[in-house]
C-alpha cells in the first residue's frame, strides 16, 4: 500500500473514531481519537499494517492529559502519531500491553510520573521511582512541587 | 526441587552500571527473570523542560556517556521537525561522520566487555587498544575524545577543517586489518561457537512484539534500521549494507555488531572525501510553536525524542527514548530456559545501557552523609528479606 492508500484507509476505517486528523508532512501523521477506540486503532495499526511501535510520549496540558501513541510504517517512510486527550481528574485508559509486549514498560512508566490508570496492564508496578516514592505524587504533572526529600532518608534507617 | 533466587546487583563487579536481576532458578536452570531499574534516574526530561532549546542539547548530551551523540542527534532532528527546516549539506554530512564514529567506538567496547564476561580477556584487551584509535580519530575531527557537543539545532556547531581530514582518515583505516583479524578470531573461534551459539534465542516473532530495536532486533533477522527505512543525514547519499542475520543467539548478535563496524568505516571514509562545501549552521532563532519527532539509529538501536514548543524559549515537553528501554524487557523470552552460567552473557548481549533508559538525578548533599557504611549494609539485608519475603522463600 502506499501512503494515500494507507491515509486513506485509515480515515475511511475509523471514521467514527477520528476526531482529528493532522497530516503535518510527508513522513508525519497525527491522528487524534476517542480514549476508547484506542485499542482498536492500535491492534490494526499493528497487527494489519505491521508498524512498529516506537514509544508512547504523556503531556500533561492545562486542560488534558495528552499521551501521543507514535507507529513507524517502515516499509513507506511514516510515522503516526495517535493522539488521545484523557481527563485531568482521574485519567484512564486501556492498557495496550496485553496487544503488543512493547508497550507493557512505557506504560508504567506513564503511570507513575503522570498519574494515568492503564486499565488491564498485567503487571502495574513502580518502574524508575524509588518504592519509597509517595504514592500520588507524580513528577511530570504541572502542579507538582517538590516535597521533602529527606522523608525518604528517614524512612526505614 | 527447590526454586531459589540469585540477586544479581545492584552494584556488581560484572556490571558497569547499576541494575537489579531477580533470577529465578530450579538447579541451574533460569525459570523467571525480574529485572528492577531506577537507580539512575536523573530527572532529564524535567530538567530539559527548565532549560532552552539550546541548553537542552547539552543537557541530553549527558544521558549517556558512550553513545552521547545519539541523544542530541534525536533532538536536533526533532526540533528541526517542528518548523519544520532541512539543515545545509556539509552540516548533515559531518553529523553523519560524528554518528558512524561513535557507532564502531560504541560496538568495540561491548565486543571488549563481552569478551571479558567470557573469560575471554585477549579480546578484552585487543579490543579496547583499538578503540583508542577511533578516539582519536574523534578527537582530530571534534576536538574530544567523548561527549563532543558538534550538534546544535539547525546544523553542527563546528566545522571540520580541511587539514584534519587526511589524519583522521588515516587512523580510521588503520583500525580495518585488525578489525579484520578481530572478525576472523571471533567468527571462526570453535570456543566462542561452543559458547554462544544456540543461547539466548529471541525470534523474529518476540523481536517484532517486543519491538526490540538495533542489532538485537536485526540479529534475530528483522530487517529494520532508521538509517535506511527513513534516511537523515547523508545515509542516502553514500553506499553501505544493513547487517541482518537470521538466528537471533548470542553469536549472531556479536556477528551483526563486528560487520556493522565495517559498514560504519566505509561511511566515514565516504563523508569525509566527499565532504560538500558550504554553510553548516541555519541560526535558528525562534521555535514556533508545534510539535516534532526525531529517530537516530545510535549504536543500541533507534534513539527517539519527542519535543514540542509552546512558542517560548523552553520546550514544554521533551520525551526522551532510548533504545534500552525497548530491548531490555527482551530478557523475559531470552534468558529463561537457560542455564545460569549463560545468563551474564545473555543479559550483555543486548548491549544494555541504563543510564539512557533511566534519564534520570542525583542529588548532591553538600558533603552531607546521608548513609554510612553500617546503615548501608543493613538496608541492603532488609532489601533481601523484604525480596524473600515477596517470593515467599526463607
Amino acid at each position: 500500500m502506499t501512503r494515500e492508500e494507507i491515509v486513506k484507509d485509515l480515515k475511511g476505517r475509523f471514521k467514527a473514531d477520528i476526531i482529528d486528523f493532522f497530516d503535518k508532512s510527508p513522513k508525519r501523521v497525527y491522528m487524534e481519537i476517542k480514549p476508547e477506540s484506542l485499542v482498536r486503532c492500535a491492534s490494526y495499526i499493528f497487527k494489519d499494517l505491521r508498524a512498529r511501535f516506537n514509544i508512547a510520549s504523556g503531556v500533561d496540558t492545562p486542560t488534558h492529559i495528552e499521551i501521543l501513541y507514535h507507529f513507524s510504517l517502515e516499509y513507506i517512510n511514516l510515522l503516526v502519531t495517535l493522539r488521545i486527550k484523557l481527563e485531568r481528574d482521574n485519567p484512564a485508559v486501556d492498557s495496550l500491553a496485553p496487544v503488543f509486549k512493547g508497550a507493557n514498560w512505557i506504560e508504567r512508566e506513564i503511570h507513575e510520573i503522570l498519574g494515568v490508570d492503564f486499565k488491564g496492564h498485567p503487571d502495574m508496578r513502580r518502574l524508575l521511582l524509588p518504592d519509597e516514592w509517595p504514592a500520588g505524587v507524580y513528577p511530570l504533572r504541572r502542579d507538582y512541587t517538590e516535597w521533602d526529600k529527606n522523608a525518604i532518608r528517614d524512612r526505614g534507617v | 526441587m527447590a526454586k531459589s533466587i540469585i540477586p544479581i546487583g545492584p552494584y556488581h563487579p560484572l556490571q558497569e552500571e547499576p541494575e537489579f536481576f531477580t533470577l529465578t532458578v530450579d538447579g541451574e536452570t533460569v525459570v523467571d527473570i525480574d529485572v528492577s531499574i531506577g537507580y539512575n534516574h536523573r530527572g532529564i526530561e524535567k530538567l530539559s523542560e527548565m532549560k532552552t532549546f539550546d541548553q537542552s542539547t547539552f543537557v541530553i548530551e549527558r544521558i549517556c556517556g558512550i553513545c552521547s551523540t545519539s541523544h542530541p542527534f534525536a533532538y536536533t532532528r526533532a526540533v528541526e521537525d517542528i518548523i519544520p527546516v532541512e539543515v545545509p549539506d556539509r552540516a548533515k554530512y559531518i553529523r553523519t561522520i560524528i554518528g558512524e564514529g561513535e557507532r564502531i567506538h560504541s560496538h568495540l567496547l561491548w565486543l571488549g566487555l563481552a569478551g571479558h564476561f567470557l573469560g575471554y580477556n585477549t579480546v578484552y584487551m585487543w579490543v579496547w587498544k583499538l578503540r583508542e584509535e577511533i578516539l582519536d580519530a574523534m578527537e582530530i575531527l571534534s576536538g574530544n575524545r567523548n561527549n563532543y557537543a558538534m550538534f546544535k539545532p539547525g546544523g553542527v556547531r563546528r566545522d571540520i577543517n580541511s587539514e584534519d581530514i587526511p589524519p583522521a582518515l588515516r587512523k580510521i583505516e588503520s583500525i580495518v586489518p585488525t578489525l579484520n583479524k578481530l572478525k576472523k578470531a571471533i567468527i571462526d573461534d570453535p570456543v566462542l561457537h561452543a559458547r554462544l551459539k544456540g543461547i539466548g534465542i529471541l525470534t523474529k516473532e518476540e523481536a517484532l512484539d517486543y519491538c526490540a530495536l538495533g542489532p538485537t532486533s536485526r540479529a534475530s533477522g528483522v530487517a529494520k534500521d532508521v538509517r535506511k527505512d527513513a534516511p537523515y543525514g547523508a545515509y542516502d547519499q553514500v553506499q553501505w549494507d544493513m547487517i541482518v542475520t537470521e538466528n537471533g543467539d548470542v553469536f549472531d548478535k556479536v556477528v551483526v555488531r563486528v560487520l556493522e563496524m565495517f559498514e560504519s568505516v566505509k561511511i566515514m571514509k565516504q563523508c569525509l572525501e566527499n565532504l560538500p562545501p558550504g554553510e553548516i549552521d541555519l541560526n535558528i532563532k525562534n521555535i514556533p510553536p508545534g510539535e516534532g519527532i526525531g529517530a537516530h539509529e545510535a549504536p543500541r538501536g533507534e534513539t527517539f525524542h519527542y519535543v514540542r514548543s509552546d512558542g517560548t524559549n523552553r520546550p514544554a515537553r521533551h520525551k526522551v527514548r532510548a533504545p534500552t528501554f525497548m530491548n531490555l524487557p527482551t530478557f523475559k523470552a531470552t534468558v529463561i530456559g537457560e542455564t545460569i552460567s549463560d545468563a551474564t552473557i545473555i543479559l550483555a548481549s543486548i548491549d544494555p545501557c541504563y543510564c539512557c533508559t533511566e534519564r534520570m538525578s542525583v542529588m548532591n548533599c553538600r558533603g552531607k552523609k546521608i548513609y554510612s557504611g553500617e546503615d548501608l549494609v543493613r538496608l541492603s539485608q532488609d532489601k533481601t528479606k523484604l525480596i524473600q519475603k515477596k517470593m515467599g522463600l526463607k
